[in-house]
C-alpha cells in the first residue's frame, strides 16, 4: 500500500476520483473566472455610465441657472455647490476675463469633454490617486464648466468583487484538489487492499477474501462479486483436488490388475494361459479407456466445449428407445421395466447426450436394484412428464438401496461411489455425467427418496440457458 | 482390399500396416498430410484411414480436397478427440465413419471391411440370404428353413444389419450406431443381451448356428464355423 504523504503526481493522475476532480476543476475554473470578469466589467460599466449621467443632470441644472441669470447666476450656483458639496463632488467654472471663475477644484483638466471621461486624479483629502468621472461643457459667451465626481468607492467595490470572484475560483480549485486527493487516497487504499488480497490468492492462499467495508458503493459491490467468484474458484479447485485423488485411487486399481494379469500370463507360458491373460488384459484396458472417455466427456460438458446446437427431439420416444435398449437387461436381472410417458414431449436438446444420460440412469437402476429382495414388486419406473412450465422431467425410479439424504449431494461428484457400491462394476461417473448433461441444458438433476429406493429426476427447461447455477444437484425429501 | 493409412505416429502406422496385412489386406502408410493426399490421389485404394491431426495438412482438409475433386473412396476418420460434435464435424467434411483413439484393432478392421463393402450398391437388394435364413426387406419377413420367425422391429433391424454384413465381423459399437443410432457408451453390454435374444429366435431350434460371437471383437452372421 502506498502511504506517501505527498501526492505522487503520476499516481494522482492515474487515480479515477482525482481525475474526475481535476476535470471538474479544469472546466469550472475558467467558467467561474470568466463570470467574475464579466460581472466586474458590468459593474464598472454601470457605475461610470450612471455617474456620467448624473453629472450631465447636474450640468443641466447649472444650465438652467445660466439661462435664468447669465454668468453671474451660474457662478453663484457653482460657488454654492462647491461650498456645500460632499467631499466627492468637485466643480470648476472657468470664465476667462471675468472675476466670476470659481470652484473647489484646482486645474482645468482640458482632456475632459462633453462626452465625459473616467480617469484618476490626486485626492486632496486622502493624498492618493482616486478614480473620478468628469464632464465638461462650454459656457456660452466663452468659458467652461467642469464637474468631477470621485468614484473611488464604487471602483474599489467593483475591484473587491472581482478579487472575491478570483479568490473564490482559487478556493474552489483548492477544494477540488483536496477532494480529488482524498478520494484518490481512499480509493487507492481500498484498491491496494484488493491488490494485496489477489496477490496472496495468486500465491496460493485460496481462502483469502477481500474485506468489505459495507458502504455499498461500486468498490464494495466489486469486492462482493470478486469474493463470490473466489468462492466458486475455491469450490472448483476443491472438486478438482478430490477428483485427482479419486482418479489416482480408481485408476490405480485396474492398472495394477492389468499389470498383474500380464505378468501372470508371462510367468505361465502355456499358450492357453497367454491367450486368456491377454484377453483379460484387453478387457481391463477397455474398462480404463471407458473411464477416461467418460471423464473427458464430463470435463468437456462442464467447460461447455461441446457442440451447443440442439435439435428438436421427442423426449418421450427417445426415453422409450433407451428403455427398450435396456429392457432385455432388466428382464434378465428379474426386474420389471415400466415406462410412463405421454404421447410426445418435444424439446430442443442434444439427443446423444440426453440418450447417454438416460442410459446411465437406467443402467444404474438395473445395477443397484438387481438381486435386492423386497416385498414390493421389484421394478424400475421410467417416466417422462411434461410440466406446466414447458419443462420436461425425465425420472428413473428404482427399488434399490437408495442414497441416504446426507450422501445425495456427494453422489453426483466425479468418482464418488458410496461405500455400498464400491464393489459394483462401473466408472463411478454415471451420475456426474447426468448432472453435467443437465447443466449444459440449463436444467438440473434431482435425487429423491423413492421409499424405498432412489428416484433420479432430470429436469430440462424449455428455455435453454447456459447452466450457470453453482450446484445443479438438489436434495429433497 | 487396398487400404491407405495416413497417420503421423510411426508406431501406430506400423502396427496398423502389419495387422491389416495379417488380416489379408494390402496396406500403405503416409506420415503427413501432403504425402497422404498425393498417395490417395494416385493409388487406387478401397478405403482411406485418415488421422485428424497431421503435420503439413489437417486430416479433414485432405478429405474435403478429395471430395471436391470428386473422389468417392470411403474414408474412416481417426481421432483422439471423442465427443459427439467432433464426430459430426468429421462426417460433415466427407468422412464415412469415425473412430476415436484409442481403439481396438478389431473395431477398426470391422469398420474398414464394412466401408469397403459399402462401395458396392446396396439399395437394390431386397432380400438377404445366409444359409437357409432369409430376410425379406420389403415384406419384413424372416424365415429359416421355410419356417417363419417372428421378430420385433428392433430385432429385425439388428438381423438386417448383421446379414447385410454377412461374413464380416460387426462390433457392438457399430450395432449401437447403426441399429439404435446411439453414439454413446451404454456402459453395460446391453447389445449382448439383444444378440442372445435374437439368437434364441433364429438359431436355437436349428442344428447349424448362423449368428456367431467373435471374442474380443463382436458378432458375425455366417453360414459355417466362426
Amino acid at each position: 500500500m502506498r502511504s506517501a504523504r505527498w501526492p505522487n503526481v503520476k499516481d494522482l493522475l492515474d487515480s479515477q476520483p482525482a481525475r474526475v476532480a481535476l476535470w471538474a476543476l479544469a472546466v469550472l475554473a475558467p467558467a467561474t473566472a470568466l463570470f467574475a470578469v464579466l460581472i466586474g466589467w458590468q459593474v464598472d460599466q454601470m457605475l461610470s455610465v450612471r455617474t456620467l449621467d448624473s453629472l450631465r443632470d447636474e450640468l443641466q441644472t447649472f444650465r438652467a441657472e445660466f439661462d435664468r441669470g447669465g454668468p453671474t447666476a451660474l457662478s453663484i450656483a457653482v460657488a454654492r455647490r462647491s461650498a456645500t458639496s460632499s467631499s466627492a463632488a468637485f466643480y470648476s467654472l472657468d470664465l476667462p476675463d471675468t472675476a466670476l471663475s470659481t470652484g473647489n477644484l484646482k486645474g482645468i483638466y482640458p482632456q475632459v469633454g462633453e462626452q465625459g471621461l473616467v480617469f484618476e486624479m490626486m485626492s486632496v483629502a486622502t493624498g492618493r490617486m482616486h478614480a473620478v468621472a468628469a464632464v465638461a461643457v462650454p459656457v456660452p459667451g466663452g468659458g467652461r464648466l467642469l464637474v468631477v465626481r470621485d468614484i473611488e468607492d464604487q471602483v474599489a467595490f467593483a475591484r473587491n468583487l472581482r478579487r472575491l470572484a478570483f479568490g473564490g475560483v482559487a478556493g474552489l480549485g483548492g477544494i477540488a484538489l483536496a477532494l480529488g486527493w482524498t478520494g484518490h487516497r481512499r480509493y487507492a487504499r481500498r484498491v491496494a487492499v484488493m491488490t494485496a488480497t489477489s496477490r496472496s490468492i495468486m500465491a496460493g492462499d485460496l481462502t483469502r477474501r477481500i474485506p468489505r467495508d459495507g458502504t455499498g458503493d461500486e468498490l464494495d459491490h466489486l469486492a462482493q462479486s470478486l469474493n463470490a467468484m473466489l468462492g466458486r474458484i475455491e469450490d472448483l479447485m476443491q472438486a478438482l483436488r478430490e477428483v485427482s485423488d479419486n482418479i489416482a485411487h480408481d485408476l490405480k486399481t485396474p492398472l495394477t490388475r492389468l499389470r498383474n494379469r500380464a505378468e501372470a500370463a508371462l510367468r505361465d507360458d502355456r499358450g492357453s494361459t497367454h491367450r486368456d491373460g491377454l484377453e483379460r488384459t484387453i478387457e481391463e484396458a477397455d474398462g480404463l479407456i471407458q473411464t477416461f472417455n467418460a471423464l473427458l466427456l464430463i470435463a468437456r460438458l462442464e467447460a461447455g466445449a461441446v457442440d451447443q446446437t440442439r435439435t428438436s427431439c421427442d423426449l418421450a420416444s427417445l426415453v422409450a428407445d433407451v428403455a427398450e435398449l435396456y429392457h432385455p437387461v432388466a428382464d434378465e436381472a428379474g426386474l420389471m421395466l415400466e415406462l410412463q410417458a405421454p404421447a410426445s414431449a418435444t424439446l430442443a436438446v442434444n439427443r446423444q447426450l440426453i440418450g447417454q444420460a438416460v442410459a446411465n440412469l437406467i443402467d444404474n437402476a438395473v445395477k443397484y436394484s438387481a438381486g435386492i429382495p423386497t416385498a414390493a414388486p421389484a421394478g424400475i419406473v421410467v417416466s417422462v412428464v411434461m410440466q406446466s412450465d414447458g419443462a420436461v422431467a425425465i425420472s428413473v425410479a428404482d427399488r434399490g438401496p437408495g442414497i441416504a439424504l446426507e450422501d445425495r449431494e456427494r453422489a453426483a461428484k466425479r468418482f464418488v461411489r458410496l461405500e455400498q457400491s464400491r464393489s459394483r462394476p462401473g466408472t463411478g461417473l454415471g451420475l456426474s455425467l447426468v448432472a453435467a448433461v443437465a447443466r449444459l441444458h440449463g436444467g438440473a438433476m434431482r435425487l429423491d427418496d423413492n421409499e424405498p429406493g432412489l428416484k433420479v429426476t432430470l429436469v430440462l427447461p424449455q428455455q435453454m440457458g447456459a447452466g450457470l447455477s453453482a450446484s445443479s444437484v438438489r436434495s429433497e425429501r | 482390399m487396398r487400404v491407405l493409412v495416413i497417420e503421423d505416429d510411426r508406431e501406430t502406422a506400423q502396427f496398423l500396416l502389419k495387422a491389416l496385412k495379417e488380416s489379408g489386406h494390402a496396406a500403405d502408410t503416409a506420415g503427413d498430410g501432403e504425402t497422404g493426399l498425393s498417395m490417395a490421389r494416385d493409388g487406387a485404394y478401397d478405403v482411406l484411414v485418415i488421422d485428424r491431426m497431421l503435420p503439413k495438412r489437417e486430416g479433414l482438409s485432405i478429405i474435403e480436397t478429395l471430395r471436391a475433386e470428386g473422389m468417392r473412396t470411403p474414408v474412416l476418420v481417426l481421432s483422439a478427440l471423442g465427443s459427439v460434435d467432433d464426430r459430426v464435424k468429421g462426417l460433415r467434411a466427407g468422412g464415412d465413419d469415425y473412430l476415436t483413439k484409442p481403439f481396438a484393432f478389431s473395431e477398426l478392421l470391422a469398420r474398414i471391411e464394412a466401408l469397403g463393402r459399402r462401395a458396392e450398391p446396396e439399395t437394390q437388394i431386397t432380400r438377404y440370404i445366409v444359409g437357409d435364413l432369409i430376410l425379406d426387406r420389403l415384406s419384413h419377413k424372416v424365415t429359416r428353413g421355410g419356417e417363419t420367425i417372428t421378430l420385433q422391429a428392433r430385432e429385425f433391424r439388428l438381423l438386417e444389419y448383421l446379414m447385410r454384413h454377412a461374413g464380416q465381423v460387426v462390433t457392438r459399437t457399430m450395432l449401437l450406431e447403426h441399429v439404435w443410432d446411439y453414439h454413446f457408451d451404454p456402459q453395460t453390454n446391453v447389445i449382448d443381451v439383444h444378440i442372445s435374444r435374437l439368437r434364441s429366435k433364429i438359431d436355437k431350434e436349428f442344428p447349424r448356428p448362423l449368428l456367431h460371437t467373435v471374442r474380443g471383437a463382436g458378432y458375425v452372421v455366417r453360414d459355417g464355423d466362426a
